[in-house]
C-alpha cells in the first residue's frame, strides 16, 4: 500500500513538473525563420504536368518566436513566389511583427490567396501550453 | 519524499523566474519589409510622367524610390498607401524626402489619363510622380515586377483587384525590399533611413 502511495505521488510529481515545464518555460526556436523553397527543377516539372505545391495555403508564424517568413527560389526560372517576384537564386526575408492574419496574392496557389497566421507570442502559462501542443499538432 | 517535493517547488521557482522574461525583441537597425537577397537591378521602363515629361526609372538613381502600382479611382488600398507615403515622406524631414522619390504606376490606363492621375497623386504631395502609359506598355511594367492587376465589373463600371504592395529601391536603382500593404508609415520611414543612410 504504501509503496502504492509512493508510485501515485511521485507520478503526480512528474506530470505535475511537466506541465509546469511546458506551461512556464519560454518558447523558444533554434531561428526565427521559417523558410520555404522552390526546388530546382520544379519549372520543367510543372511544365511536363505535374501538380507541385511549394508553399502550404495557411502558414503559422508567432511574433517574437518564429516571425520571419523566409523564401527561396532555388529554379532557374523567376517565379511569383507569395506576395512577390523572385529570381533564380534569389531569397525573399519577410519579417512580422505583429499578430495578425495576412492574405497575400499568390499565383502560385489554386485559390490565388496565401493566408499567413502571426499569432501573438505566448506570454501566459496557458497561452504557452497550448502554443506547444498546436505546435506539435500542425507538425504531425 | 520531502526532498522531492522541495526539489520540485525549487524547479518551479526557476521556470517561473524564466517564463517572465521577455521574448526576443526585433534587432535595431533591421528592415521592416521584406528584404531581397542579392538585390536585383530594377527593371526599367519609359512611360510618360505625370509631370509632363517622360519617366524612366534610371532617372531617379541616386535617390530611394518608393514604386508602387495602382489607379486614381481606387477607394481602398491607393488612398492609404498613398497616404502612408505622404505622411512618411513629412516625418522624414525636408532634407532626407528631398532624397527620396515616390513613384505610383497607374494600371488603368483608360481612366488614368496624365492629367487626372496628376491631380490625384498631388491631393497626397505634388512630388509624387506618376506613370501612365498604353496598356501593352503597363503590362510589361507589370510583368517585369510582378504585379497583378484584374480587372473586375463593378456596378456599371469596373474596378480592380491589384497587388497592394510597394517596392523599394536603393540609390543604386536595386529592389532591395518589399513592403506589403498595411504597414505604418514609421515602418516606412524606418526602412527609408536604412536605405538612405547607405
Amino acid at each position: 500500500m504504501r509503496t502504492r502511495t509512493r508510485i501515485l505521488v511521485v507520478s503526480a510529481a512528474v506530470l505535475t513538473a511537466a506541465l509546469a515545464g511546458f506551461s512556464l518555460a519560454p518558447i523558444s526556436a533554434p531561428s526565427r525563420e521559417q523558410v520555404f523553397e522552390i526546388p530546382k527543377g520544379t519549372w520543367a516539372r510543372r511544365m511536363a504536368g505535374a501538380q507541385i505545391e511549394t508553399l502550404p495555403d495557411r502558414i503559422y508564424l508567432t511574433a517574437g518566436v518564429r516571425d520571419v517568413l523566409v523564401l527561396k527560389n532555388r529554379d532557374d526560372v523567376p517565379q511569383i513566389f507569395g506576395p512577390t517576384l523572385m529570381m533564380p537564386g534569389q531569397n525573399f526575408s519577410l519579417p512580422f511583427d505583429r499578430p495578425a492574419e495576412y492574405q497575400f496574392a499568390c499565383t502560385a496557389h489554386a485559390s490565388g490567396q496565401m493566408t499567413i497566421v502571426v499569432d501573438p507570442y505566448p506570454n501566459t502559462p496557458w497561452a504557452r501550453l497550448s502554443w506547444r501542443a498546436r505546435d506539435l499538432i500542425r507538425r504531425l | 519524499m520531502k526532498k522531492l517535493l522541495r526539489l520540485l517547488t525549487a524547479t518551479l521557482l526557476l521556470l517561473t523566474c524564466v517564463a517572465t522574461a521577455a521574448p526576443l525583441a526585433a534587432a535595431p537597425g533591421t528592415f521592416k519589409s521584406g528584404v531581397f537577397d542579392p538585390p536585383r537591378q530594377a527593371p526599367n521602363f519609359s512611360l510618360q510622367g505625370t509631370d509632363g515629361h517622360p519617366l524612366n526609372l534610371t532617372q531617379y538613381r541616386g535617390k530611394v524610390v518608393l514604386l508602387a502600382f495602382g489607379y486614381s479611382s481606387c477607394t481602398a488600398v491607393c488612398p492609404v498607401t498613398l497616404h502612408t507615403f505622404a505622411l512618411a515622406v513629412r516625418k522624414l524631414g525636408p532634407a532626407a524626402a528631398g532624397a527620396v522619390q515616390v513613384v505610383y504606376v497607374t494600371v488603368d490606363p483608360e481612366r488614368d489619363t496624365r492629367v487626372r492621375l496628376k491631380q490625384f497623386l498631388a491631393s497626397f504631395d505634388p512630388t509624387f510622380i506618376g506613370g501612365t502609359g498604353t496598356p501593352a506598355q503597363l503590362e510589361q511594367v507589370r510583368k517585369d515586377y510582378g504585379v497583378s492587376a484584374r480587372k473586375i465589373p463593378y456596378e456599371n463600371s469596373y474596378v480592380y483587384d491589384h497587388s497592394s504592395f510597394t517596392y523599394l529601391l536603393d540609390r543604386q536603382g536595386r529592389i532591395r525590399t518589399l513592403m506589403p500593404y498595411g504597414h505604418s508609415a514609421d515602418d516606412f520611414v524606418n526602412d527609408l533611413n536604412l536605405l538612405l543612410r547607405e
